[in-house]
């Protein structure tokens, strides 16, 4: 089980901001995938995985990061802060 | 160093004049306050700032240590604003304090540089019917690059 947020259009295009996924990926890449073979809405938020960046735990890190004992995974836009 | 990420607005002269105050080793404050500007076609109605709870912070925090080890800082103050703000409202202040002007602009600067594409915030700019996420730009991205050590 890990809890699965997602932030600015990455959610408004899945249409909710967290949700907890049973899966059995071992890196990002694969979590994607699972979650792409959803639904529509899914594989349309992550048809272009270079416009979205990844945060495991907190940390922002690759898409081939593994998932071995992750709690938490963000997907979003790139960041405008400041 | 004094990290905060706020709904509410901030003074950010009172802001300034605290983070100042009483520092006999200090010679230099440098700041940066952004402000949420105006430039679309259509009027902007107001501006959303989303943000990750949790993550914000300890990503301010990486950056804001990163500062203290490249730079001879006294102190560094960050206060970022989430949530609904409209024109002309402050959306984020820096301030760096160091013993001479160099360390404190530079870091000011670095904290700028990475507080833009490393801190997760996003905003949206909402005009008379229209919602629109603002993109990052490719010069945030590079501007990170003059950072980097070269071998």
């Amino acid at each position: 089980m890990i809890d699965v947020m997602y932030f600015a259009w990455v959610r408004e295009r899945i249409g909710l901001p967290r949700e907890t996924v049973e899966t059995t990926a071992t890196t990002v890449a694969e979590l994607v995938e699972e979650l792409k073979a959803r639904e529509e809405r899914y594989a349309m938020a992550f048809s272009d995985i270079s416009a979205l960046r990844v945060a495991v735990d907190q940390e922002l890190t690759d898409f081939d990061a593994p998932l071995a004992r992750a709690r938490e995974v963000a997907f979003f836009p790139p960041m405008t802060g400041g | 160093m004094d990290i905060r990420v706020q709904e509410g607005p901030f003074a950010q002269g009172e802001e300034l004049d605290a983070f100042a105050k009483g520092r006999p080793d200090v010679g230099a404050v440098v700041s940066f306050t952004g402000l949420v500007r105006d430039l679309a076609p259509d009027p902007m109605k107001h501006m959303e700032i989303e943000h990750y709870p949790g993550m914000t912070e300890r990503a301010i925090t990486t950056i804001a240590e990163e500062a203290q080890q490249r730079w001879s800082l006294a102190d560094v103050l960050v206060i970022h604003r989430y949530g609904r703000l409209r024109p002309g409202d402050t959306i984020m202040m820096v301030a760096t304090a160091s013993r001479h002007r160099a360390d404190a602009f530079a870091a000011a600067e670095f904290l700028m540089d990475y507080l833009k594409s490393r801190a997760p915030f996003w905003k949206k700019e909402v005009t008379g019917d229209d919602a629109e996420w603002v993109a990052a730009k490719d010069e945030d991205e590079a501007a990170l690059d003059r950072w980097t050590p070269r071998d």
